[in-house]
């Protein structure tokens, strides 16, 4: 190359410079287009939205064919129905994350576990929803309620919390387990002093990103713990709940003549609430980052 | 004494590489004995022989005999986490757990059921002095222990094992990421350490070995060349071998 | 030295952690279970020349799938044709092109929207896509299957940039170096190095996104129009149409258990659990050819 002259070199390369130019705009202008959407209709939401909010529409029951009044009973249903999903995922998650990350050597069974952690994660929600309601609701007779409702999410949250959980404890260098049992740590002593701190902000982490998606998700408690309208709120696990997503379902298909500043309120509800766990999620993150020490 | 009798030992791993082949080996106690030879001739998977910590590695077969005090090392029904304790271990590059400067130290007692808060202090400040360490950390002891330089971490690393009361002390080129300055403290400590401790260490290099070892042996390629006190095998080694490799003709 | 001591507390952990490591098989084997025991008995109900028929009106009896299938491969079709483009020139731009700072906003945005709920963009879709559409493209409806593969692809989309972003950011920076000291530019560096050294990193985004795709429930189940009808031509695309995902949600609130209706509609489920796992273990199958690959170049 260094026998061409320069001038010869020059041409094609300012042709491809002029090239490169052009399609880093088309990149630029596509991804303007990717997100830009998402700006617009969040703030978009909460333009229209927070007029409707007030104190008495998040705490007062709805009225009026849920054309007045709040949206109460759905904000403590999803309240619930994410804590009955986190009570059956967080622990069975982590512990098998643990199983597979710790203490299962690489063989056939191991891979069977992975492979039906990938199937669980594929599965479709509304498949859920025909498992929960066939298993829980009907043979189980726990009915539609919020402890079917919860198992249901519960089970397709394990694979998120299964899989973030992992990648943690992954991430703790292989060198502190080699120490920690060479000072006369048991596994679980390892486990339980050195690793588990350490994986604690990426365990987290994936829990609530798990349990964001359990709370925005309608298909798997349509047939399994959903209400379509309850004036009061559930009693006990067994009694089935109104839940923001479904609600907001309901007001914007199912309800004539709905007012349009409920259907927002309710959106930006919904909306925050996954958002405040996204920001968790994020700080946890971040914050974890800059504190590690390897 | 004989502390450690290896006899007939062979070692291979599942990938086939870095294996022992029948080792016969008898290592006295209170004295330091140097493990040398090019690297990947088997020193580290002796060292941690000694104290089973080859049970985390993928190792496919092990034959042959290693005795402790005329126990039986290899013993798959043997308390390892006693063996442990017995038989501490000091790494190459240093490594602090992710704990406090105290928690390091205390860590292994912690393990072992120790409450106690003044018997931990006790315990903690013995092996810091003894590691030559106490005077530089008695006023930040619950600092964390990475924020410590190079050779402080790794004289921390040697009061975190000292401070469990072993028997016996191994050090995989515990030297091997510190300045000469540093070095020359960690092999003084060592020197000090041997009246109190049967000491097996990997040593950086020959001329370290030379300097503080009591016996040598000479692993290559997984075998054991020769094993005698470091005068002769510095002086008048009996295999080409050993001579080839002490003069610095391959290594 | 003792010989070993049984340590209680290591042993029922150990344990516990065991069976937990077994429950995700367990899971899916009771989801095959439930799916096939309410769901197979739709054969014995409805021959199978009746369930390949054409026509889907379960009240008189008619429960032809095949607009329903249909309408969940156009609806995922088009959302592809959307989401593969814009999500991986997303994902070549935030990893090969933006500065860093840039970089660190536009991930986070791009994972918001993955934490949107399904819900929520079909509530945007009735209220403000669709009667956009209806306006702009003149059509008697906006809820169409255009608008379904609109908003699904807007879902595949953060799958899609994430995980390309990924495999993008894992090529070695070597390759790059080495390509640019040729005197070669970025553009021309991302598109014969970058890009072909990640190819099976976005291969599998790609299918995990119309894995997400075809599983999307709500969100066509709201904007679509839900009318199964067969899709025969181009202008379907712009006419109301009803998926499997949808036909499930829509109706199995309202069916008796046991009834002939609820067993078909299991049926759709097995048939959607099909079409999903196909799609995902092509995605695992790409991902660990890939493993294999590196492995070897390692060894």
């Amino acid at each position: 190359m260094s026998n061409i002259p320069a001038e010869q070199i020059n041409i094609p390369m300012k042709r491809q410079l002029i090239i490169e130019k052009f399609g880093f705009s088309v990149l630029t202008i596509l991804t303007i287009a990717t997100v830009l959407p998402i700006i617009t209709v969040v703030i978009y939401i909460i333009y229209l939205g927070a007029p409707a909010i007030s104190w008495e529409f998040l705490t007062a029951m709805p009225v009026d064919g849920m054309r007045a009044g709040g949206i109460w009973p759905a904000i403590v249903g999803t309240f619930y129905l994410t804590v009955g999903t986190a009570i059956f995922s967080v622990p069975l998650g982590i512990a098998t994350a643990i199983y597979l990350s710790e203490y299962a050597s690489d063989n056939r069974l191991t891979r069977n576990i992975r492979l039906a952690i990938i199937n669980l994660a594929g599965i479709p929600s509304v498949v859920y929803g025909l498992f929960g309601l066939g298993l829980f609701v009907i043979f189980l007779k726990f009915g539609t309620s919020i402890l079917s409702a919860s198992l249901t999410l519960s089970i397709m949250t394990l694979p998120v919390i299964i899989s973030t959980t992992e990648e943690a404890l992954h991430a703790v260098p292989q060198s502190f387990r080699v120490v920690s049992v060479s000072l006369g740590a048991t596994k679980w002593q390892t486990i339980r002093r050195i690793i588990l701190p350490q994986a604690v902000s990426g365990i987290l982490t994936g829990v609530v990103l798990g349990l964001e998606r359990a709370a925005g998700e309608t298909a798997p408690i349509l047939f399994t713990g959903a209400s379509f309208f309850l004036p009061r709120l559930p009693g006990s696990p067994m009694d089935a709940t109104m839940a923001l997503p479904y609600h907001l379902f309901v007001i914007s298909t199912q309800v004539p003549g709905m007012p349009i500043q409920i259907q927002y309120g309710t959106v930006l509800v919904l909306i925050v609430f996954v958002l405040i766990m996204n920001i968790i999620a994020t700080v946890i993150r971040s914050r974890a980052r800059a504190r590690r020490q390897w | 004494m004989d502390k450690i009798i290896v006899e007939h030992f062979s070692l291979t791993y599942s990938d086939g590489t870095e294996s022992l082949f029948d080792i016969n080996l008898r290592i006295p106690a209170n004295q330091i004995t140097a493990l040398i030879g090019p690297s990947g001739g088997g020193k580290s998977t002796f060292l941690r022989i000694l104290n089973r910590l080859n049970d985390l590695a993928d190792v496919k077969k092990v034959t042959g005999k290693v005795l402790i005090d005329n126990i039986d090392v290899l013993d798959p029904d043997l308390d390892v986490i006693e063996l442990r304790r017995k038989v501490g271990i000091v790494f190459s590059r240093p490594l602090p757990l992710p704990l406090s400067i105290f928690q390091n130290v205390a860590y292994g007692l912690e393990l072992a059921g120790e409450k106690n808060k003044s018997v931990l202090n006790d315990a903690v400040e013995r092996a810091l002095r003894l590691a030559e360490l106490w005077d530089e950390v008695n006023d930040r002891l619950h600092d964390p222990a990475n924020s410590l330089s190079g050779g402080q971490q790794q004289r921390l690393c040697l009061a975190r094992t000292l401070a469990l009361e072993p028997e016996i002390i191994l050090l995989d080129e515990p030297t091997s990421a510190l300045d000469p300055l540093a070095t020359a403290r960690i092999e003084n400590s060592l020197t000090e350490l041997k009246k109190q401790y049967t000491i097996v260490v990997a040593p950086h290099n020959t001329q370290q070995a030379a300097r503080i070892a009591d016996f040598v042996a000479f692993f290559l390629q997984g075998k054991l060349i020769e094993f005698s006190s470091a005068d002769k095998i510095f002086t008048k080694p009996v295999d080409q071998r050993t001579q080839d490799y002490i003069s610095g003709k391959f290594g | 030295m003792s010989a070993k001591k049984l340590n209680l507390s290591e042993v029922i952990i150990t344990k516990g952690v065991q069976i937990s490591g077994l429950s995700s098989i367990l899971f899916v084997l009771l989801i095959l279970f439930f799916l096939i025991s309410e769901g197979v008995p739709a054969l014995f109900d409805v021959p199978i020349s009746e369930l390949l028929s054409q026509r889907w009106y379960p009240i008189e009896g008619y429960y032809g799938i095949v607009p329903l299938i249909l309408g969940s491969l156009v609806v995922t079709l088009g959302a592809s044709i959307i989401a593969v483009p814009f999500g991986v020139l997303t994902a070549v731009f935030i990893a090969e092109i933006a500065p860093k700072w840039l970089a660190e906003i536009l991930k986070p945005l791009v994972e918001l929207l993955a934490g949107l709920p399904s819900v929520v963009l079909g509530f945007l879709g009735i209220l403000i896509v669709s009667p956009f559409l209806r306006d702009v493209l003149k059509l008697p409806t906006g809820l169409t299957a255009f608008t379904g593969s609109l908003l699904l692809g807007g879902i595949a989309i953060p799958t899609i940039v994430s995980i390309s972003e990924d495999a993008l950011k894992n090529v070695p920076v070597s390759y790059r170096h080495g390509s640019l000291a040729l005197g070669i530019t970025r553009w021309q560096t991302i598109w014969q190095v970058t890009v072909p050294a990640a190819r099976t990193g976005i291969l599998t985004a790609i299918m995990l996104g119309l894995g997400r795709t075809i599983g999307e429930t709500m969100t066509v189940m709201m904007v679509t129009g839900n009318a199964p009808v067969i899709p025969d031509s181009l202008r379907s695309l712009f006419l109301p149409i009803r998926t499997m995902t949808a036909t499930i949600a829509s109706e199995m609130g309202e069916v008796a258990s046991g009834s002939v209706h609820y067993h078909v509609l299991f049926f759709i489920g097995i048939v959607l659990f099909v079409f999903t796992m196909t799609v995902n273990i092509i995605a695992s199958k790409i991902s660990s050819r890939e493993i294999k690959r590196s492995e070897r170049i390692l060894s």
